[in-house]
């Protein structure tokens, strides 16, 4: 049998930035395909040249042995390849059904294709234990049924080729589990499935073959039962990498941040964090573990002062602060590494040494009075950028022009070169390469090993266990429940993450 | 009782004859907005129709002509607002802002150069302008009482244009929710990367809403000059085109709402005709500037309280750029 898509010599160019390199590529039909690679390695780029989103500068598609060209998602609709895009393509204010019918209406009237449609859905819903109710508006389903109904719009299409690029992302691990069972589903059915993800696990779980990417070039396919993760990430990142990170037992001393029956209530008065209470020891690192949106985010504005709680109290080493400023936080020692480095971390359009200074800029040090010394501004960041291995080493290009990793590199120098008593860190990984993740991690552990009290909010649930040393898992706003990282497991932080409580589990 | 009667239908007709331009600037507004092209411009796009209707009906003496002329004027002035919002990914507020200004100046100035009366259009008489249209019987039905006034001067009467004006909201609510196209133009005004990934061009179905968009002013304006007046006066829409945006966010983009808010903004606006020097107990000769003011004050405080949030089309204003 022919493969279901066989790409060969395929490259792409936008100006300067060399996308795809001469990719090749076989996905067998009626596999799993996996595909992985760092941020910027060229997997999404080469996923819309297959789903002609972009056209290829050069290079041959080949679906099911012929060759076809693909100028627009509605060739690539046509060849039978549909795709599930780590930002859900869905008109929020309409219904399920008509989400699924945008595009594949069945005739000038809704109502000619309507009744074909919820057959179809229905059909579909059976088959693969993806019910839905197709009158339910998309934007007030939870983020895992907005994914199934993706993934029924391709198959209403009629897919034989299914892209699902970061699926995971926005799941629980249960969810994430029985995506993985739909798939296994579809692939028993004949069809395919190719898997964008950089999430080693799921690529073992759930994969036939694998082929990984490093900076816009294929470097290797492996099979999946004869490769390992560790080999894997080695050739994501072209050298050696270390996943575990080696860490002593911690050693907690006195209570350094504490908080009290925290409540922060959004505009329309729905509580984001509801009744928080949690404390931090001096020489630990404590976990937030927690699906996107059930209140970290919040919980992380108030510790830093951003957004002050409607209720509760916050002290800092037994001092309260629950009304203080980001400002006077920082002065007493507290530094908060922002979630959203883009959005609340730097400004791109600035320099280096600008961004490097954002939130200290009244530090004698930079200058006196109104007037900042650029000399000693461009020597401090030089410094940082030299102890955190900040590529390119310029304090002068502008931040915009750093790498994701880099420019998170940029933001935790800022915050931790100050050995604050505190760090609240957000997402210290998100958008950052296999190497950068290894240099941060290290970091952190270094900086509880020298006394810091360390609050880690992330959506990687590996990454909370390998750094923690307590876990608290939050769910609708509420602490589910908290776990020594030594005696707890992916599974029991699973159930706890999907609100599934104490007395229940 | 008869002269109270009749003084209401005397109200509702002038309602009714003031809400057409309104409704017919609101619904096109409607389909630029509901396909993510925010038009500020809808005064310009009216005026320029108004001029180019009243120009074309007094040199040809056909009505129609004018009606097609200024939809023609109105189709071309939203095209250039499309290019430089859709095309040209431009800022859609300094876009129709522009239009505004272009339309207030080129048709003073071409008005004065063409006809020579201080930049009005010479008078039309007959078939040069929209005549009511008498429905049989009703000046026999006028003796029933109640619904013989009511038939004889609100319903029969009504010129062709306002017929159209009244069928077009139905229609409007028909396309937008029962059709593939009305589906699609919904969708491309919240969120354009979903229609583009289902393989349908973004930018075909924006231009489509700026046609109609451009279409319904025309036939606004063509009603301002060739129906509702004998002619085109030099800035005659006097704000319509911005009354018409406020009923759109207060009707919250959807089309039965549109025509209701339309309706209500006209019977203000004829209230405040009626109102004019007329002494209410207690207060007084009302000015007529604060009646004038009523839709204005009306949008402001309903908005803040009564009807709730007006989420626009989230993709409204938003040139769509595919992502690199």
């Amino acid at each position: 049998m022919a493969p279901a898509i066989e790409l060969v010599g395929v490259d792409k160019r936008f100006g300067a930035v060399h996308a795809n390199r001469n990719i090749d590529l076989v996905v067998e039909a009626g596999s799993i395909h996996g595909i992985v690679g760092e941020n910027g390695a060229g997997k999404s780029t080469l996923m819309s040249i297959l789903y002609g989103f972009y056209e290829a500068d050069a290079g041959e598609i080949r679906i099911d042995g012929a060759s076809r060209r693909i100028r627009s998602s509605r060739d690539a609709i046509a060849a039978g390849i549909g795709m599930v895009h780590q930002h859900f393509m869905l008109v929020e204010p309409l219904s399920v059904l008509d989400n699924v019918m945008l595009g594949a209406e069945g005739g000038a009237l809704l109502a000619q294709g309507a009744a074909a449609t919820r057959a179809r859905l229905a059909e579909l819903g059976r088959a693969y234990g993806l019910a839905i109710d197709p009158d339910a508006t998309v934007g007030d389903l939870p983020v895992g049924l907005q994914q199934r109904v993706e993934i029924l719009k391709a198959l209403v299409r009629g897919a034989r080729i299914l892209i699902l690029d970061e699926p995971t992302a926005v799941l629980t691990p249960a969810e994430a589990d029985q995506l993985f069972e739909m798939l296994r589903a579809l692939r028993a059915e004949g069809k395919t499935v190719i898997l964008i993800t950089h999430k080693l696990r799921e690529i073992m779980a759930v994969t036939d073959r694998v082929s990984v990417m490093r900076r816009g070039e294929m470097v290797a396919h492996f099979d999946t039962a004869r490769t390992s993760a560790q080999e894997l990430a080695s050739a994501m990142v072209g050298r050696p990498v270390l996943l575990k990170v080696d860490k002593t037992p911690a050693a907690p001393g006195e209570i350094a941040l504490a908080a009290e029956g925290l409540v922060a209530r959004d505009r329309s008065g729905v509580a984001r964090v509801d009744h928080v209470s949690l404390s931090l020891r001096v020489g630990e690192i404590v976990g937030v573990a927690g699906v996107s949106g059930n209140g970290q985010s919040e919980l992380l504005l108030a510790l830093a002062g951003i957004a002050h709680p409607q209720e509760g109290r916050i002290t800092l080493g037994g001092r309260d602060v629950t009304r203080l400023s980001p400002a006077a936080l920082r002065k007493l020692g507290l530094a908060h590494v922002p979630e959203d480095r883009h959005h609340m971390g730097l400004v791109l359009p600035f320099e280096e040494n600008e961004s490097a200074l954002l939130g200290y800029q009244d530090d004698p040090a930079y200058g006196s009075g109104p007037l900042l010394d650029r000399d000693a501004v461009r020597a401090d960041a030089r410094v940082k950028i030299r102890a955190y291995d900040v590529q390119p080493p310029d304090c002068l290009l502008k931040t915009a022009n750093f790498s994701g990793g880099n420019q998170q590199k940029i933001v935790l120098a800022r915050e931790m070169e100050r050995d604050p008593n505190v760090l609240i860190v957000g997402q210290p990984t998100r958008g950052v390469d296999i190497g950068a993740i290894e240099f941060i991690h290290k970091r952190l552990i270094a900086m509880r090993d020298a006394g810091a009290a360390i609050l880690l909010v992330s959506v990687e649930l590996d990454e909370i266990m390998a750094l923690s040393d307590r876990i608290l898992v939050m769910c609708g706003g509420r602490i589910t429940g908290e776990r020594r990282a030594a005696d707890t497991n992916a599974q029991e932080l699973g159930l706890l993450m999907a609100g599934v409580t104490e007395k229940a589990a | 009782m008869t002269e109270t009667i009749d003084n209401a239908v005397f109200v509702l007709a002038s309602a009714l004859r003031l809400a057409v331009p309104l409704l017919l600037a609101c619904l096109a507004g409607l389909w630029s907005e509901r396909s993510g092209v925010v038009d500020i411009g809808l005064e310009g796009k009216m005026l320029g129709a108004a001029f180019a209707a009243g120009a074309a009906a007094a040199v040809t003496g056909n009505a129609w002509v004018g009606l097609a002329a200024g939809v023609a004027a109105s189709v071309a002035l939203g095209l250039v607002h499309g290019y430089a919002s859709i095309d040209q990914r431009g800022n859609q507020i300094v876009s129709g802002t522009a239009i505004n200004m272009i339309a207030v100046g080129l048709t003073a100035l071409l008005g004065a150069a063409w006809f020579g009366q201080g930049g009005r259009t010479p008078p039309l008489e007959g078939a040069a302008r929209f005549q009511p249209i008498a429905l049989p019987g009703a000046d026999a039905a006028a003796a029933i009482p109640v619904l013989g006034p009511i038939y004889r001067s609100l319903i029969s009467g009504q010129d062709a244009l306002t017929w159209l004006a009244l069928a077009a909201a139905p229609l409007t609510a028909f396309v937008l929710y029962r059709t593939r196209f009305g589906l699609r133009l919904r969708a491309v005004g919240e969120n354009p990367a979903a229609v583009d990934t289902a393989g349908i061009s973004v930018r075909a179905l924006r231009y489509a809403g700026v046609v109609i968009c451009g279409a319904l002013c025309g036939v606004a304006g063509a009603y301002l000059s060739v129906a509702q007046a004998a002619g085109f006066l030099p800035q005659m829409t006097a704000g319509k085109g911005f009354i018409a945006l406020a009923a759109l966010v207060f009707a919250k983009w959807r089309p039965g709402a549109a025509l209701a808010t339309c309706f209500l903004f006209g019977l203000l606006d004829a209230a405040a005709i009626r109102l004019q020097g007329v002494e209410l107990p207690l207060v007084g000769q009302v000015p007529v500037q604060a009646i004038q003011a009523l839709p204005y004050l009306l949008t402001v405080v309903l908005l803040a309280g009564f009807i709730g949030r007006a989420i626009p089309p989230r993709a409204s204003g938003v040139p769509y750029v595919k992502e690199r």
